[in-house]
This record gives structure tokens, sequence and C-alpha cells, in this order.
């Protein structure tokens, strides 16, 4: 680490607990990709804090790692794995704001710790907690309330990702109708936000929401 | 899809929680997972060379041989491994590629053996890394010109024409490739020296001779012999005539032909006397007569149908005409600019040369190309520094295009040498393969001459057997069938003339002759009488005279003595088969009858 210092002068480089963060020179901004290092947790504490085995956490640190060697995704690379998923349509918008929900810390980047809390959240999470990570989702500013500009970027950012070969071909207004719909469910006091508890007394109250998210716990 | 998307799945199905609020209608249940969620590693044994890997990491590519359920072909439940019988060196290259998504081409690896490897695993050469796959396509495209070259060759030097060819086609062939046939030889030859005449007549002509008694200025030797020469012109133009009219009776596609580069130089070659023959002999005419016969220099080029060099040389100004055209469009633009900037620095000097900026042009090309005549001279300071730069930027330009016209002529002349010396190795290489091929076809005869195929238990049987493999065995018994269904009444295959008689000499099977049959492709002319001088020897003195006959083969031939190996060609036909045994031990004094020897002589000289 310190033969790094040395080569790449400006750089920074300190080694606290397991994780090493980097301050970078505007010069040197075309090295971060090289020399950005991320180790993450140790086993035991990534285990403890979250609610997978070992096991299943290996086999998902060794895929990781093996995608993104530097050990960190940043927003293009999601934006691309993202895009391969969803050929038909655009789907860089969504996965914008699918990498903001993983950001938790905003650091601009998603570490494996910030990956494995995600996925454990909404693989082994209860329902609360499902529907809380949804809820952070769609609060794209992170206020604490969905106002109707922020649903209808969310559902034209899903509705961007069907693409136009779709059949029968979606309207233009479509999205706004939807958005139009949720709010009609969700907002109880009517008064244009939708705050969390509205939102998960809501949800519990609907049985297909319900049914639905306990559909994707065997995914790993 | 593409790399590594396979292990961002699970982490795509879990963010659709993300839309499970939102979903206007029921969401389907998710497929059911009736694998094991855990991850093994595997073993992969490569022609004793062992991998292991994660199975995840095989099954990112599921369309490939090792990602799908192929592999299970190859399964060894003894030692719990998959087993392949491939060159391990490449198999790594393809290993990384499910490790990494990146797909390397080493580059000492041989190209085919690449693809084949590829084309096994099932990987298609596409998802080859950016960082290889330009050598990578290099090198393919090389290999397949090379081959293609060795097919042109190939099918060039197939001069075996159809027996019922037309006077057409053999003699466009006679035209075409005129070592062939002694007449096209001679007939190239002839008017390769005609070419040669005609020309030296047209340098010599103008040469000033003696003057005639009587006359005291010199004249030119055109002018002082004009019979001569005329005679000389009218008979190389005839020639040249007959050989052009026969050319494109003998062109398979004479609007082809016509359109083609030699034959286009041929007709500027003869026009100039036609047209000398018709034009009437006033004043006006002769004057444009007399630059029609500068085009009579054209016959110069006909040469290039007699040298290679030619045109190679002509071929690359062809395939350079880009860099030629760079050449000139920069040059031109020097001119034009150091002639104006040497005109107007020179305007002010008294009788001054550059009288003009065309006039100028001169000076400038002669400076550029660092001639320097000395007839134009600038003689203002201005203007000497303007030559003198023009004369250093001249080097450059010249010199820059020039490296790609040499490195293009280097390229297709070394082509060229590759092509001849296929076409001259292609015949002993084709006659050594025919050697192997007809082997393996005589070793069948052989055993069935040894007895082979009589009754299981006879004593021939067993003799011809026991130096057999099962594999020949197997293809003899399959050969016999063959022989069985189609041919009745005791007629089978049997023995050719020429090379087929090359395994006579033993019964053994084909497969031994491989190494001491090398040359015998010198003696193929000579094999006939071989075949007929061993046949009818019977069992008995067979074996005898195969022990012999074999040592000798195997001492001579591959030294390819030549002289040895006359005197171990058995006596002729005439010779009764007692008195051949003896032959093959009195190889130390060549002891063939006299007459017979020149024979010998005579016909290997001719190969």
């Amino acid at each position: 680490m310190y033969v790094c210092f040395l080569f790449f002068g400006s750089d920074y480089i300190s080694i606290e607990g397991s994780t090493i963060t980097l301050e970078q020179d505007s010069v040197e901004d075309e090295m971060e990709i090289a020399t950005v290092r991320h180790r993450p947790e140790a086993l035991e504490l990534l285990e403890a804090q979250s609610k997978f085995t070992k096991k299943e956490l290996q086999i998902l640190y060794r895929g990781f790692k093996n995608e993104c060697p530097s050990g960190i995704v940043n927003e293009e690379t999601f934006k691309e794995i993202y895009s391969q998923f969803f050929p038909q349509g655009d789907s860089t918008t969504y996965a914008h704001f699918l990498f903001n929900a993983f950001d938790t810390d905003h650091n601009g980047s998603v570490s494996f710790e910030d990956f494995i809390m995600g996925l454990s959240i909404l693989l082994r999470g209860t329902v609360q907690e499902k529907l809380n990570w949804a809820f952070n989702l769609y609060d794209i500013n992170k206020d604490g309330y969905i106002t109707k500009e922020e649903m209808l970027d969310i559902m034209k950012a899903i509705y961007d990702m069907m693409g136009k070969c779709t059949y029968p071909v979606l309207k233009e207004d479509t999205p706004r109708q939807h958005v139009e719909t949720f709010f009609q469910k969700m907002d109880k006091n009517k008064d244009g936000v939708v705050t969390i508890d509205e939102f998960i007394e809501s949800c519990q109250k609907d049985e297909n929401i319900m049914r639905s998210m306990q559909l994707f716990e065997n995914v790993i | 899809m593409a790399a590594g998307v396979a292990t961002w799945l699970p982490f795509a199905r879990a963010a659709a929680v993300g839309w499970l609020p939102l979903a206007k209608k029921p969401i389907p249940k998710p497929p059911s997972d009736k694998r094991p969620r855990g991850d093994e590693i595997l073993v992969v044994n490569v022609s004793g060379r062992r991998f292991q890997t994660w199975q995840n990491t095989l099954d990112r590519y599921p369309d490939t041989l090792l990602g799908s359920s192929e592999k299970e072909f190859f399964y060894d439940e003894d030692s719990q491994e998959y087993f392949f019988d491939r060159d391990p060196e490449i198999f790594r290259h393809v290993l990384n590629f499910y490790r990494t998504g990146h797909l390397h081409y080493p580059r000492h690896e041989c190209i085919q053996a690449f693809d084949e490897e590829l084309s096994f695993y099932g990987i298609i050469p596409e998802l080859i890394g950016d960082c290889c796959l330009e050598e990578y396509r290099d090198r393919k495209k090389e290999n397949a010109e090379r081959l293609a070259e060795d097919e042109e060759a190939e099918s060039a030097t197939d001069l075996s024409l159809p027996p019922d060819s037309t006077v057409r086609q053999r003699l466009w062939r006679a035209f075409e490739n005129p070592h062939t046939s002694t007449v096209a030889l001679v007939f190239y030859y002839v008017t390769g020296f005609f070419i040669a005449v005609s020309v030296i007549a047209n340098v010599v002509e103008t040469i000033p001779c003696q003057p005639p008694p009587g006359r005291k200025r010199q004249q030119p030797c055109g002018d002082r012999f004009p019979l001569a020469f005329s005679c000389m012109d009218t008979a190389c133009v005839l020639i040249f005539t007959g050989e052009y009219l026969l050319r494109l009776f003998a062109a398979p596609s004479r609007c082809r032909f016509l359109r083609s580069v030699m034959s286009i130089i041929d007709v500027v070659a003869i026009l100039p006397y036609y047209i000398g023959l018709v034009m009437p002999e006033n004043e006006d005419v002769s004057g444009a007569f007399v630059t029609l016969r500068v085009f009579r220099v054209f016959r110069i080029f006909k040469f290039s149908r007699h040298s290679q060099g030619l045109r190679i040389l002509g071929y690359t100004l062809k395939s350079c005409a880009s860099e030629l055209g760079f050449l000139l469009f920069s040059l031109t633009m020097a001119i034009i600019i150091f002639a104006t900037v040497m005109f107007y620095a020179e305007k002010g000097t008294r009788s001054t040369n550059f009288t003009s900026i065309p006039a100028a042009f001169w000076y400038t090309i002669v400076t550029m190309t660092t001639l320097g005549y000395g007839d134009m001279v600038p003689s203002t300071i201005a203007g000497k520094i303007f030559g003198s730069i023009c004369s250093l930027s001249g080097v450059l330009v010249i010199a820059l295009p020039v490296p790609v016209i040499v490195s293009n002529f280097s390229r297709i002349y070394h082509q060229n040498q590759r092509a001849d010396k296929r076409r001259a190795q292609q015949k002993v290489r084709l006659a050594r393969i025919r050697l192997a091929k007809s082997t393996t076809t005589n070793a069948f005869l052989h055993f069935k001459r040894n007895g082979g195929l009589q009754d299981l238990g006879s004593a021939a049987h067993a003799l011809a057997v026991r130096n057999c493999s099962t594999f020949e065995q197997q293809h003899h018994h399959l050969l016999h069938c063959l022989e069985k269904t189609t041919v009745s009444g005791g007629v089978g295959l049997e023995l050719g003339g020429g090379v087929g008689g090359s395994g006579g000499a033993g019964g053994l099977c084909g497969g031994r002759w491989g190494v001491g049959a090398g040359g015998l492709e010198r003696e193929a002319g000579s094999q006939d009488s071989w075949v007929h001088s061993l046949s009818p020897s019977t069992s008995p003195s067979r074996s005898s005279l195969n022990a012999k006959a074999h040592e000798n083969m195997m001492l001579h031939y591959d030294g390819l003595d030549l002289a040895a190996a006359l005197t171990s060609i058995p006596t002729p036909p005439s010779n009764t088969p007692e008195s051949r045994p003896p032959s093959p031990r009195a190889l130390p004094n060549s002891s063939l009858p006299a007459p017979y020897l020149p024979h010998r002589m005579v016909k290997i000289s001719s190969l």
C-alpha cells in the first residue's frame, strides 16, 4: 500500500480497520478506477449483520468480486448490468433510482456491504422491512414523503423499461393514470403525499401485495 | 448472455421487490429451483492436467459445452472428474474465459488449432476480447489467404487437359504455360527473341553511322540502311501480329482478352506500322507519323510476359496507386508553392531565368528531387534561402511514401516466391501423398496374396495375420466383403502398374513402407518392370526374396543413392525366378547385364 502511495503521489491511502479510503487529486482522477480498492468486513461480521448463511455469503462474494475486482460498483456499471436484463427498453432511469436505493451511505458507489444489506432485506427481511425498502426506493429525495412527481418519475422509469414493443401499445398517459390509481389507494388523508405509515398501512391491507412479498425468498 | 450476467440475475430478481407495491395484477410465482444451492468444486482433467473450478464459474455460459449438461458425457465415474482428451495449453485459456469473461488468443498457438478447440468447447470466436481480437483476425486472414493460394496453386498446376480438348483449348494452354510442351516453349523463346531484335533495331537505327563514300555528313543508321531496317521491322510486326491473332483466337473469353493489359500493349506495339502503311506521304501528317513511331518502344513491355519481375513491379505500382497518388499530389502542391515564391523572390533581378511561374516549375522540380542541373539558379539572397528550403522539403516529401511502396513490393514479391516454391515442391509432395495412400491399398492386395483370405487355421493365413494390427485385419475384412459383394468368379482387386508396385517387394502390411518408400518416387518411371519381375514368384522363394529386397530398400533408398539403386533393381522379366535371388546378393558389384543398364539410366534421367 505504501508503494502505491509513493507511486501515485498525491493519493492518500490509510488502512483503518478493513476499509481503505482514498482521497483523490483532481489530476489523478483517471487513476481512480485503478487504485480504488475495497475490502469488505469480515465474514463473521457480515453474517451477523445480514440474514445470509456463511456459504451463501461466500457464493455471493465470489460472484461479486469476479465481476468487480475492485470491490465496488459504480453507477455506470450498475446501469450496464441492468440494461442487459431488459434489452427491449431503456432501463437507465430505473437503474439510477435503484442505485440510489442501494447506495445507503450516498458515496456514489455500491460496496459489497451495501449490496449484502440490500439483498438481505429484500430476500430475508420481514414484510415490514421490505415495504420500508420499497418506500425508500420511491422516495427519491429521501425526505420521508412520496410526492406525485416522484411517483411519476418512478412510474415512467418502469414503463421505459418495458420499451415500445408492448401489446397493446401503451398510451402516453398510462404512467400518469397508474400514479393516480396508486395515490387513490395509498394516500389516505388526500394531502397529495404518501408518508411511510400510510404506505405500510395500505400495503398491509392489500392481499396481493402481501402474497407477492413472499415469492422472492428463494432467489439466492 | 454476456459475461457475468448470470451472477447478477439473483440481484435483479431481488430488486423486483421494488415493483410489488405498484403492481396492478398479481405477481406470478417464480419457477421452483430444484438444484441444491450449494457450490461445489469440479475437477476437470484435460490430458492429465487437472483444473479445478467452482461449478458456478462454469454455469456462467450455459450455451457452451462446459456450461451445459453436455459435459456429463465426459464424466468419469471412477475418478469423479470430467476428462477431456484435448490440448491442456489451450484449455487454460478456455477456462480463463469462464473465470474472467475475457477470451484471450495466445499468440504462439496455431490459429487453426485454437479455432478447433473453440468449436469443440462451443465458444464462438467473436467472444475473443478486444485485446486479442485484432491479432486473431489478422492471423486468420493470413491463414485463409495462404490456404487460398495453396488451392489456387494446386488448381493452376493441374495441367492435365481433358482428353477431348479442342485445338483452341490446347493452344490457349500452350500460350499461358509455355513449359507444358516443346512447341510452346519454342514459340515462347522465338517471340522473346523477336521482341529483343525489334527493340534493338529501334535503338540502333538512330545511331549515327559512317556516311557512305561521297557524302560528308553523318547520318543515323536508319537513314543509311533504310531497306534493312524496314525489312526487320516488317518481319517483327508480322510475327507480333500473328501471335496476337492466335492469342485472340485461342482466348476462352475474347472480350476479357481484348480488355487485358497485355493485349493492349500488343496492339499498341504493332499499330504504328499499320498506320504508317495506310498514311499518305505528305508533309503535314508525317510529323504526326513520326510521333507514332515513338510508340514502337512499347514493344519492350511485351517482355513482361517473359519476366515475372516486371509483372510484379507492375502489380505493385497498381496496388500502390493511392500512395503514388498522394506522392504526386503533395509534390504538385509543393512545386506550385515554391515556384511562386521563387518567381517573386527573383523577379527583381535583371536577366533572370525565372521568367514566369511555370518557368520556375522546372527549377523547383529539379531542386526538390535533388538533381540540381544548375541551368537555373537563384541570385538574390531571398531566392537562395527559399531555394534551400525547397531542396530540404523535397527530400522529405519524396521519402515519405516510398517506404510504403517498397513494403508493398516486398510483400508481393515474397508471396510470389512462396507460390513458386510451392509449385516446385508440389509434384514431389503429391507423389509422396499418392504413394502413402497406395500402400494402404496394396497392403490388402498382399494380404490376400499371402493367403490371408483363405480359411482360418491355414499356415499362410497365420503368417499373414501375424504381422497385421487389429485395425488392418478389420480393414482387410471389409475390403474382402466388398469384393464378395460386387465381383464374382474369382476376380478381385489386383495390382495395378506404376506406383502401386512399390509395396510389392514385401508381403508386409502397408505401414512399414512409409519410411523407405519416400525415395521411391524417383523410381516412379521404373516401377512397372519391377512389379512384373516380382509378381510371378512363388511362395517358398518369396520369403527369402522379400527379406533381401526389404534389406536392399532400407539400405539404399534411405540414402537416395541413385547408383546403388540402379544396381539393386532386379533383372528384367526375362530372367527366370531361379536366377533372381542371386541378384540382390550381388549388389556390391554392379553385375547387372550391361545392355540393360543404359536403358535404365536413360529412363531415370528423363525424370
